[in-house]
């Protein structure tokens, strides 16, 4: 008898500890992403396995890149640190279940934006931070000059769950060829089955493409075709449902493209204070109570500017220092003749 | 009265907790997919799948539904498991065998086989043999033909195709010749059982085996030609073989790397099982006059069986859900293609994975049940 009273009270003590997580989960206040970070004390950022120029982690095991820049922008902005993020790398079959489920609360992933995963599966874009398209990767020996030149039988390697997969059907389908697609769980596995020699073509988006080509063995062997078959904007993603915490992202990463517009640096941002412009005067927070509407002080684009800088400053140390895509084409500010374009931070 | 309560009620509350736990999780789950907009269901099943897959049993390409997908990753890994399991057990038994061998040579090449092959982990045998076998292989144009029709390239194994005239009456011949050897094997043993007299049954199984299917080719209107592949240029360094039937390498390398590994756990069973049978079991079977072919036959391992078949069952479940490693290596699996790639469009996690397990338990459960019911046959029969 003694045993069952034992038992019960177990039971007991296990259901009112349910109980007490179901009330929590229940009781879902306003931005919990925000509080939530504020209370652990950093931001947790969903990244890729490793692409140069967009999320990468050195041997010591720092993150750089465009999309890192993202959540360090965010972790400046809410915690007042830029350091004060914990990465977690994903392949792009894992990206938006751990998003959705809560074990990252921003994904900065070179991730396309389209209808399906923005309505669909409870996830929301926020932006575009860098615009892309899908291309092709060739031997240059191989005397393939264009897709033109693509024949019935040729084998493409690629990623597996990417909109990458879909593109090639419909490029190929709209071209009457029939492939043979050899499509890989990690980039890593995609690019040493390319290098061996699998495949004739190795197709991505154009900028991973030019990232991964760094890794190759003999990276002058190859080439990327000129012509682009798809639309690839990638951007940070949020989980549906907190509309305060999509807010802060998204002007996270808009105050680092205004401020490039305005022409606001890391290095300058504390004398822009004193500009003439209101529009300066906003960014660095000498202005108005921009970021009382996320309930974050009113210096939180400051820190984001000084700390991580702007975009420009971040398209350069990522990408075009190492060589990867210099010429910033489509991403360049719209007064510059590139499409990059954001709403006013007023 | 008393006892029964005592009894009932911890496995009634055992009972209930779990009921609650599941039903709290499910809750959780939907409560949690309803804040963040996410619709449940199957529906998603007869989409237009809008993918294409590397390699399939069945016709299959982006225009068909996601539960062809799905058809065509479990065909394939249907078709990894059970080329594994043969492969796996005709080398495990011989090395086990071998690792009984008196030859010292023998012996020890078994026992290091073993070793080495089971204390490494699988992915990483799966990624040596993928590549590794990539680096080793030639280029489709700098190929080698073996016998003149096959060639192994880095782009697969490529093999002429067979092409079949009136291949049903070939398959009914080859029918004809397992019923009659079953007809005669039944007669063998009554003869013998009866009559004392020894039947050749191998001979004439072997002979029938060969020649119902001829005569089909004679006068049945078989015919079979082969298709040999062909070298195709693709562009100026590029080719490929058109023809023929391609084996990508991926399913090489896996086929490889899981049959290796499962094979050494296989050996150390066959080797247990063999080692098991009493001494004296053979000492009586060689003192009523046994030649060793028949002891091995008759007496050892119609024992040894008993003592091999369920451990085995374990290593035929451990390759089939090894095979879903295949995803590292692009071969399209179940996990790579309906697991991956289809959850991945649709975004129905919890859907997907559900599936995916539940018919992973199937394959499982179906080869526990197929391999039980040959361990009853073989176990020992009280009478």
């Amino acid at each position: 008898m003694f045993k069952i009273v034992k038992q019960l009270t177990s039971l007991v003590a296990v259901f009112a500890v349910l109980f007490a997580f179901t009330t929590e989960t229940m009781a879902a206040k306003k931005s919990k992403t925000l509080k939530n970070t504020q209370k652990k004390g950093f931001v947790r950022c969903g990244v890729s396995q490793g692409l140069p120029g967009f999320s990468n982690a050195d041997a010591a095991g720092n993150w750089t890149g465009v999309d890192v820049d993202v959540c360090r922008a965010v972790a400046a902005a809410v915690l007042g640190d830029a350091s004060k993020v914990k990465f977690t790398p994903l392949s792009a079959k894992e990206r938006f279940t751990a998003l959705t489920s809560g074990e990252i609360d921003v994904l900065s992933r070179n991730t396309t934006w389209t209808l399906s995963r923005d309505a669909d599966i409870g996830l929301t874009f926020v932006g575009v931070n860098f615009y892309d398209g899908q291309g092709f990767m060739v031997r240059k020996n191989s005397g393939i000059n264009s897709v033109n030149d693509f024949k019935d039988g040729i084998s493409a390697c690629t990623n597996i769950g990417t909109t990458t997969e879909l593109n090639m059907r419909d490029f190929f389908n709209s071209k009457g060829i029939s492939y043979e697609p050899v499509a890989f769980e990690k980039a890593d596995e995609v690019v040493a089955a390319y290098d061996a020699g699998r495949c004739d073509t190795y197709t991505t988006d154009k900028s991973g493409l030019a990232a991964q080509r760094t890794k190759m063995s003999n990276p002058d062997d190859h080439m990327v075709l000129p012509e682009t078959i798809s639309k690839e904007p990638l951007g940070p993603v949020v989980r549906q449902g907190d509309a305060v915490w999509e807010d802060i992202v998204r002007w996270s990463l808009n105050t680092m493209i205004e401020a490039e517009e305005y022409g606001i640096t890391s290095a300058n941002a504390d004398m822009m204070k004193t500009s003439e412009n209101p529009a300066i005067k906003r960014l660095v927070g000498a202005e108005g109570e921009l970021g009382a509407a996320f309930g974050l002080d009113n210096e939180w684009s400051l820190r984001i500017i000084k700390q991580v800088g702007n975009y420009g400053e971040s398209y350069e140390r990522n990408i075009a220092a190492p060589g990867i895509l210099p010429d910033r084409g489509p991403n360049q500010l719209w007064t510059k003749g590139g499409i990059l374009y954001v709403p006013p931070a007023r | 009265m008393k006892f029964n309560i005592k009894k009932i009620a911890p496995q009634l509350l055992t009972l209930l907790f779990v009921i609650l736990v599941f039903g709290f999780f499910s809750y959780n789950a939907q409560l949690n997919m309803e804040n963040r907009g996410i619709d449940f269901g199957y529906g998603f099943l007869s989409q237009e799948s809008s993918f294409d897959v590397q390699f399939s049993l069945i016709e299959y390409d982006g225009s068909h539904s996601y539960f062809r997908a799905y058809l065509v990753g479990l065909l394939n890994t249907i078709l990894v498991s059970v080329i594994g399991i043969i492969l796996a057990t005709i080398i495990g038994v011989i090395v086990g065998i071998a690792r009984l061998s008196s030859n010292y040579l023998i012996k020890n090449t078994a026992a290091f086989y073993v070793e080495f092959f089971r204390n490494i982990p699988l992915l990483l045998q799966i990624f040596f043999w993928y590549f590794a076998a990539l680096r080793a292989l030639p280029l489709p144009q700098d190929t080698e033909s073996i016998m003149g029709v096959f060639y192994l390239t880095i782009k697969g194994l490529f093999i002429p195709a067979f092409i079949w005239e009136n291949f049903n009456i070939f398959l009914y011949s080859i029918v004809a010749a397992v019923v009659s050897i079953v007809v005669i094997k039944n007669y063998a043993k009554r003869k013998r059982e009866n009559e004392g007299k020894q039947i050749p049954v191998f001979l004439i199984s072997i002979g029938l085996l060969f020649i119902l299917p001829f005569l089909s080719f004679l006068i049945g209107g078989v015919s079979l030609s082969f298709e040999i592949p062909v070298l195709k240029k693709l562009a100026k360094t590029s080719y490929i073989y058109e023809g023929g039937v391609g084996i990508p390498p991926e399913l090489i390398a896996l086929t490889l790397a899981l049959s290796l590994y499962t094979a050494t756990f296989i050996a150390e069973c066959v080797r247990a099982g063999i080692q098991g049978v009493g001494k004296g079991q053979k000492e009586a079977a060689a003192s009523i006059g046994l030649n060793p072919n028949q002891i091995l036959k008759l007496v050892v391992m119609p024992q040894a069986l008993r003592i091999i078949i369920p451990p085995t069952t374990n290593q035929y479940l451990n390759l089939t859900k090894n095979s879903s490693l295949a995803a590292a290596i692009a071969y399209p699996d179940l996990v790579l293609v309906f697991a991956g790639t289809a959850l991945m469009q649709t975004g129905k996690a919890i859907e997907i994975v559900s599936i995916t397990m539940l018919t992973y338990l199937s394959l499982s459960l179906s080869i526990s049940v197929l391999m039980n019911w040959y361990n009853k046959k073989i176990a020992i029969k009280e009478k």
